[in-house]
């Protein structure tokens, strides 16, 4: 009986082009949470598919508890009890969780199904990891942590017991990261093994016995979790020394940029007031940060600022002009830069190549467009001259898709396009969500740079770490109000929580 | 190599995919003859396939028939290319065939060509309401276009046939007048080209008219602003809105020119000389139906679409042509819509092609271990 469970030898997965895995070796013990960390595009993803039968190495074996397998497809891993929790959920959103759970597998008697076997089995497993589930609630009508724990009852039920999870906790709050760690340290102790594929380097310190890095398709090597530093990590994760904290002076301060006046937004369908009577100001040369547990009315806040929704009362000052009823073409052409928090749905045009991307606001502009012809020269030049300027990297320079890119370099387009633009006030929501420490520190620093050009940025984080580092002042927002104005030297982690929990209070500005 | 380098061309791929889902699609249509009428078959087949091009008079036929297929085609896909479907293009070519027979019966005071020219109009203006409906519909209210279009067609139909009884009925032949010769497009000459013996073609100027509106509208979408902003609410609206752009002023106006496009298409069929009225028929008219599979065909790009409309009027030349062998119009029917009906897997095939051009490229620099599952 070998030592390993699961062993990936000297794996090589090339595509056209690019070699995703370059002589990659993965040992994962019995019962063991092992981390595989990598930046963007290192290769984690695609280590994990050949290991889950979508994709087949070049070169490299697997063995299982040391005999050589051949995954050919999904169900090859199934059948050797390697189960994945994929990054984005794939649950049927019109089925109860117990029918998802039981999708593929059913146990039937005469072509009916035998729901009451099914359910017992669920409820034992979810009982025995501590999985909370309500096996009769609809995937659409659950949050996003249950979704997770249907996927990890999904891979239970299949007596699975190498469970991959991919990025687990890029969709979580923080409240559900701890309790996913924790339902994670349960499943190792009851003898699982886990492959853990993540970025952040908190969760690895916290979860993971040993970590795996990877760095542009190559191997970096494997380490004890304890012995190393989360410096460390990072420096063989990215290869250079990493700050993980944001060098910044203290802020100076000028005039009032953006200034709001009780604005108020009101949900359509549910009636309440998600927005309720926000006055806040964001001065030249600071950065604001609006911090809150998601789904408290930042995203409303942020889209009745920038025009994408209307607000039902209260005003909007750009630069001392009322901009509360103008268009959004309007705003953006007056001042207003808006880094999106969905990237996807707003930020982009997927089907657009980078270069169209790279003009999204500014395409009518003389320099693209002339007489109702838009100029592909100038595009393309303004597009190339982005490209070098951020360090945006594609497969096909200005040409690429922007469907192709990866999150991190699709972000970094973002954030070219809308501090190119030169706006006097920058709203960026959550800008470094699901990015890997390099694409951070970048954004970070791109982001105080423009503050100390004497910008006015209003920053909205759901990381706690992000808050405490990057903002000059902290408005906390609780059920859509405003319950603290806060100066981040002053004031502790501990504490903002508790204002983002609600369960304190203090006169906001 | 260089082959290689040819295939992995995007427009190559495509171009191959369409001619080998033609090619398919006729092998199949060729058993059906066999299967019907096993000694004509040989015949049959060779009158569909070179039916279009076995006189000038059947050529100038082509160019005829194609006429309203690429106007309804470039309805349909310059819609597509703004992300609606319009399968509204039968109700639109409806109501601009009623418009120019209306104003080429009733407006002889108008000269020759600008008379013609005042019907193409009223064709244009007539199509675009009919797509300003369903265009404000789905902007406003978010209501689906495809319920609303398919709404308009019958609405279309039952009205042109209502005002043709009261305004303009010819009650001898059962349909409507035929308008005046001073609004019939001008025969450029096509009718010494395209000739039989001594029977012309119907073809005339409309065939240029399709094809410059054709060259219009991929200018408009390739090269414009307004192109650029009505291909981006197509691909996300969301992004679009986001980017500054009134996405509810793209769709209504995406919709307008969509039945512009198609009404005009509905002019140029009546108003070209071929001697006939508006049939009065209670369904919505097939051209305007044809158009889809003609955008389909040719992925919506409007140069595309040129080339696909003359293709399918090229089937129904051949198809016309194979009655004089014997074969019935069903008959007929059926080996077109095989054709075409392969000819919509040219985006599967256009994919097959471009994972032979990854592999070639990859199998070219090593060996690859076959069995990629994916």
């Amino acid at each position: 009986m070998s030592e390993y469970i699961i062993e990936m030898n000297h794996i090589t997965k090339e595509f056209p082009g690019i070699i995703a895995n370059d002589d990659i070796t993965l040992q994962l013990k019995k019962g063991e949470i092992h981390a595989l960390l990598g930046e963007n595009g290192a290769g984690k993803s695609t280590l994990m598919s050949v290991l889950f039968g979508l994709y087949q190495p070049e070169k490299g074996v697997i063995k299982k508890n040391g005999e050589e397998v051949k995954i050919k497809d999904p169900n090859d891993a199934n059948a050797l009890g390697i189960g994945m929790v994929h990054q984005h959920f794939k649950l049927v959103h019109n089925f109860t969780v117990l029918q998802n759970i039981i999708l593929g597998v059913e146990t039937t008697r005469g072509g009916f199904l035998k729901m009451d076997d099914a359910r017992r089995k669920v409820m034992e497993l979810s009982q025995q990891y501590g999985l909370r589930v309500d096996p009769d609630a609809l995937i659409e009508n659950i949050t996003v942590g249950m979704q997770q724990r249907v996927e990890i009852l999904k891979m239970l039920y299949r007596n699975n017991e190498i469970l991959i999870f991919d990025e687990p906790t890029a969709v979580l709050t923080p409240q559900e990261i701890d309790e996913l760690i924790k339902i994670m340290k349960g499943l190792a102790a009851e003898g699982k093994s886990i492959l853990f594929i993540t970025h952040k380097l908190n969760e690895i310190k916290e979860a993971a016995d040993r970590v795996t890095v990877l760095r542009k398709g190559k191997y970096i090597g494997t380490v004890d979790v304890a012995g190393v530093t989360k410096e460390q990590m990072s420096e063989m994760m990215v290869g250079r020394k990493v700050e993980l904290n944001v060098e910044k002076g203290p802020a100076s301060p000028g005039d009032v940029v953006l200034e709001t006046q009780g604005l108020t937004v009101i949900n359509k369908d549910h009636g309440k007031k998600v927005v309720n009577g926000v006055s806040l100001q964001v001065r030249k040369g600071e950065i604001v940060c609006v911090a809150g547990i998601d789904g408290n009315g930042q995203s409303e806040l942020v889209q009745a600022i920038t025009g994408l929704i209307k607000a039902d009362a209260g005003t909007i000052r750009l630069q001392g002009e009322d901009v509360s009823h103008t268009s959004i073409r309007h705003r953006n052409t007056h001042g207003m830069g808006h880094i999106p928090e969905d990237r996807h749905k707003h930020g982009l045009v997927l089907d657009y190549p980078l270069a169209y991307n790279l003009v999204l606001q500014s395409y009518f502009e003389p320099a693209f467009c002339r007489g109702g012809f838009l100029q592909y020269n100038s595009i393309y030049q303004y597009a190339e001259k982005l490209i070098g300027q951020y360090d945006i990297r594609s497969g096909q320079g200005a040409k690429t898709a922007a469907r192709s890119m990866s999150g991190g370099n699709q972000q970094k387009a973002i954030v070219a396009r809308e501090i190119d633009r030169n706006p006097e006030l920058l709203i960026a929501v959550q800008p470094t969500r699901g990015l890997d420490v390099g694409a951070i520190e970048y954004i970070h620093r791109q982001i105080v740079a423009e503050r100390d050009r004497g910008k006015g940025i209003l920053l909205v984080s759901l990381e706690l770490d992000e808050v405490m580092n990057l903002s000059d002042r902290i408005l906390v927002i609780y059920e859509g109000e405003l319950v603290a104005d806060l100066n981040p030297n002053e004031t502790t982690v501990q504490e903002l929580g508790l204002y983002m929990a609600g369960s304190k209070r203090k006169e906001a500005v | 190599m260089k082959n290689n380098s040819l295939l992995a061309r995007d427009g190559v791929q495509k171009a191959l995919a369409s001619v080998i889902a033609i090619f398919i699609g006729m092998l199949v249509g060729f058993a059906i003859l066999l299967i019907s009428n096993p000694a004509r078959a040989v015949e049959g087949f060779i009158e569909i396939v070179i039916g279009g091009v076995s006189s000038r008079k059947n050529i100038g036929q082509v160019l005829f028939y194609a006429t309203p297929l690429i106007m309804t085609g470039l309805s349909v896909g310059f819609a597509k290319k703004t992300g609606l479907f319009n399968i509204g293009a039968p109700g639109q070519y409806m109501v601009g065939a009623f418009a120019a027979v209306l104003v080429g019966v009733k407006c002889t005071f108008l000269p020759p060509i600008l008379h013609c020219l005042v019907a193409l109009i009223a064709a244009g203006l007539a199509g675009a309401v009919w797509g300003v409906v369903p265009g404000a519909l789905k902007a406003c209210f978010g209501i689906n276009e495809v319920i609303s279009c398919i709404m308009m067609n019958y609405i279309g139909a039952s009205t042109s046939n209502l005002l043709i009884r009261r305004m303009i009925f010819d009650k001898a032949r059962n349909q409507s007048l035929r308008p005046a010769d001073s609004a019939v497009l001008p025969k450029l000459g096509f009718d010494k080209l395209f000739v039989d013996g001594a029977t012309p073609s119907s073809a005339n100027a409309g065939i240029l008219v399709a094809v410059l509106l054709g060259v219009l509208t991929w200018v408009l979408l390739e090269k414009t602003q307004f192109g650029f902003e009505l291909k981006a609410c197509g691909f996300n609206r969301d992004a679009a809105k986001y980017a500054g752009i009134s996405e509810k002023r793209s769709i209504v106006l995406a919709m307008v020119i969509a039945g512009a496009l198609a009404g005009i298409g509905g002019g140029l069929m009546l108003l070209a000389g071929a001697g006939t009225g508006i049939a009065i028929t209670d369904t919505p008219a097939a051209e305007g139906f044809n158009g889809i599979p003609v955008a389909l065909l040719g992925m919506s790009n409007p140069i595309a679409i040129i080339f696909t409309g003359i293709f399918m009027a090229y089937l129904t030349v051949g198809g016309l042509s194979m009655q004089s062998v014997g074969f019935v119009p069903q008959i007929i029917d059926i080996i077109s819509a095989v054709i075409i009906y392969f000819a919509a897997f040219v985006l599967f095939f256009s994919q097959l092609m471009s994972k032979l051009a990854k592999h070639k490229e990859t199998s070219g620099a090593k060996t690859e271990k076959g069995g990629d599952g994916q």
